[in-house]
């Protein structure tokens, strides 16, 4: 089985034919260079060429919570965002704390085929805080678990997150963490700021963040191992990165698309679809964030895709979930916060979106050159196209896009995933 | 005036005036020996009420009958939503039985806003205190009765000033009076400790003073909140008695007020600790009378919401 990609621009920069057979490239060539008369041709005028994005941090849903989202579902709406490797987060119930869940995970991500999916290991025993879960045994496992988190929840406690960042060094782990002081968050509900106050929702305030991500920064250079921020939400967790990238820790962060397009004011609303940990925050976090990820402070996007059911998000604010989806928008979002804004082009956003991630999960297969003999994962994106977004058109089994009824610029119209076309023209294969 | 009393920000100047007009017309009603008019007759108003509050649902039932409606009171405890019915199937609920006016108690904050803007139902929605949001009829209460006294019963309060004074952060009645206030001209100053008043409070409109003793001689109202004790627990403040003997409203503070002030409070008082029963009794002392004024505020909102107007008032009633 071949495929030939005609014409198509490579990261935004030259136009290039590139023959895919099995699940390798194996050839590049000067646009209108290649013919093959066994090859399935798509043409990629006006298209751009990208790496397969990954994702670091994605919630799958299963095992335990199949009515918001399955593997299946969620790697459909991945292999329709553009993405060749998710990773599914730990907080599934049964919680994926042991090396038997992510071997589960690993193998109905498989029979699926639609992407790659890599499991996540929880830090903790049940996400509880308390004691280390079995992290060699997950690392030893089929699954090849290197990251680890309690996502959902905070690594609280100093002493058992200085344990988890030394025991990781022994199979070159690295710690996700969900930075939330949990005393300052009590029922927090929104941003803390002027704007919960006058709609009464207690407050999240950005400190609750800021004084983790400094905490586990000094941490991970005392015992000098690694760590990565899971979801930089403030403009001050930036200026800790800074330093600490300064100082050369070994640190590394994401933030997600809902943070570098959406702030607080959307809460005014009450619309539970806005609740999200962390929370939305202010306009001048969001100019931040944004600056942070061109610079390099911040180094991924990372989608936080959390799927939840109607009813866990149409009640009232305070007993509604927290999350929002995102697997599908990702690259609308980012590529319109973005580049429209010229604060990044193509380029960028294949390093933000697929190479950098790929690097903090150790994956081989993806974020690699677009070259010849390297596995074709790809991403093929239409960056003219405007679109309005329509959060009961997706593949996800949950419908709580932020996003609906906002237009953005640019879309997914092709992925490939080794070598062979998961979705074409935005239709979803399989 | 429109649709929906969600917040005391739905509410220009002049709604605001219309709502103290229209009570004080009404409020002659309760004078009479046979309290009621014919007004709403055939329209059914419900008290939905998932927390309890007796006084704020009996004041409603009593505006509601009053006014000749149809009353229903839809309690949460121990019916459904208990047992885990949404919001959204409690008011289609109400919506199949013909509400006409839905009066909403929540503990969520903005749970009123979702049944006015979701399009459950099609009543209209007067939200009766929400969370830690708002209660914009108690604001309006506060403001007739401050009205009344100070400003004989007419026009707006420019130039006044209210201290309101106690557990801000968690106060709904304090939000729906700083807005309202500043609506109808007055100058809200908010008194409390640090840890009790929201952050971003110097962007408030209006005032705010960590010490009582600088505010009250230049106000011509304070409204006392109540201060749950559980406060403490939470480290808000270090203890009851020191709470008190800062910001608790005694014979001695009273003095340094001036002779006409008036105090408020929405009831109901921790006699002890945020004002003490001398003074909760004293002439200055209003807190029997806005429970009245409730109740005419609340006919006017039901009157003027449900599709009344002046003229028709005029013939039917007065």
């Amino acid at each position: 089985m071949k495929i030939l990609l005609k014409n198509g621009s490579l990261k935004g920069e030259k136009n290039v034919d590139l023959l895919i057979e099995n699940d390798k490239i194996i050839k590049i060539g000067p646009a209108k260079s290649i013919t093959d008369v066994n090859a399935e041709v798509i043409d990629l005028s006006g298209l751009i060429i990208l790496p397969g994005l990954v994702d670091l941090h994605t919630h799958l849903r299963e095992p335990g919570r199949e009515d918001a989202e399955t593997i299946a579902t969620g790697s459909a709406a991945a292999a329709r965002g553009g993405f060749t490797a998710v990773h599914a987060m730990a907080n599934t119930l049964p919680v994926a704390d042991t090396a038997g869940v992510v071997e589960q995970v690993w193998n109905l991500g498989k029979n699926v085929g639609l992407v790659d999916v890599y499991p996540i290991g929880a830090v903790t025993v049940g996400l509880k805080g308390e004691k280390l879960a079995e992290l060699s045994a997950m690392a030893d496992s089929n699954a090849r678990v290197r990251i680890f988190s309690d996502d959902g929840f905070c690594v609280s406690d100093p002493v058992l997150m200085r344990r988890a960042l030394e025991y990781v060094k022994a199979f070159d782990g690295v710690i996700a963490q969900h930075a939330q002081d949990p005393r300052l968050t009590q029922n927090a509900q929104m941003n803390e700021s002027e704007l919960s106050g006058k709609l009464g929702l207690i407050g999240w305030p950005a400190i609750a963040e800021e004084a983790i991500v400094a905490r586990d920064v000094l941490l991970t250079e005392h015992v000098k191992s690694k760590l990565h921020i899971c979801h930089a939400s403030t403009a001050g967790t930036v200026e800790i990165l800074r330093w600490a990238k300064d100082k050369k820790v070994n640190v590394t962060a994401e933030v997600t698309p809902h943070h570098l397009f959406l702030n607080q004011t959307s809460c005014e609303s009450y619309n539970a679809n806005f609740k999200v940990n962390p929370p939305l925050r202010t306009n001048k976090d969001v100019e931040e964030l944004r600056k942070a990820l061109a610079q390099g402070i911040i180094d991924v996007v990372a989608t936080d895709h959390a799927p939840h059911p109607i009813e866990d998000k149409e009640g009232e604010w305070q007993s509604a979930a927290f999350g929002m989806t995102g697997l599908e928008t990702a690259l609308s979002v980012v590529a319109t916060a973005m580049i429209d804004t010229k604060l990044m082009n193509w380029a960028d956003i294949a390093r933000v979106m697929s190479e950098r991630p790929a690097e903090i999960g150790q994956l081989a297969d993806h974020g690699r050159p677009i070259a010849e003999n390297e596995i074709a994962n790809l991403c093929i994106v239409d960056p003219e196209m405007t679109w309005k977004v329509d959060a009961q058109d997706t593949h996800s089994l949950s419908t709580n896009n932020p996003f609906h009824e906002m237009t953005l610029k640019s879309k997914v119209v092709h992925t490939i995933f080794r070598g062979k076309l998961t979705m074409k023209n935005g239709q979803v294969k399989k | 005036m429109k649709k929906h009393l969600v917040s005391a920000s739905d509410l220009t100047k002049e709604d605001a005036v219309l709502v103290l007009d229209t009570a004080k017309e009404l409020a002659t009603i309760s004078d009479r020996p046979v309290k009621k008019l014919p007004t709403l007759r055939g329209r059914t108003v419900v008290n939905l009420f998932f927390e309890d509050s007796t006084r704020t649902r009996i004041s409603f039932e009593a505006a509601s009958k009053r006014l000749s409606a149809d009353v229903i009171n839809f309690s949460a405890k121990g019916s459904s939503v208990s047992k885990g019915e949404s919001l959204k199937d409690t008011a289609q609920t109400l919506q199949s039985m013909g509400a006409d006016a839905v009066v909403i108690r929540h503990g969520s904050s903005g749970a009123p806003h979702l049944l006015a803007t979701r399009n459950w139902i099609d009543a209209v929605v007067i939200n009766a205190g929400d969370g830690t949001h708002e209660h914009p009829t108690q604001a309006l209460l506060d403001a007739y009765t401050i009205r009344k006294h100070l400003r004989k019963n007419e026009g707006d309060l420019s130039g006044i000033k209210v201290a309101i004074v106690g557990d801000i952060l968690h106060s709904r009645v304090a939000r729906s009076n700083a807005i309202l206030l500043k609506t109808l001209g007055a100058t809200p100053i908010m008194v409390a400790p640090p840890t009790l008043l929201p952050v971003g409070i110097e962007n408030w409109n209006g005032e705010y003073s960590y010490n009582l003793d600088d505010v009250l001689p230049k106000v011509d109202a304070v409204m006392m909140l109540r201060v749950q004790q559980e406060r403490m627990n939470d480290a808000y403040f270090p203890t009851a008695r020191e709470y008190s003997r800062n910001f608790g409203l005694n014979a001695q503070r009273l003095k340094r007020m001036q002779e006409h002030a008036l105090v408020l409070h929405p009831g109901p008082m921790n006699r002890g600790m945020e004002i003490t029963a001398e003074v909760a009794d004293s002439k200055n002392s209003v807190v029997i009378e806005q429970v009245a004024n409730g109740v005419s505020v609340r006919m006017a909102v039901l009157y003027l919401l449900l599709g009344g107007s002046n003229s028709e008032m005029g013939e039917n009633s007065l």
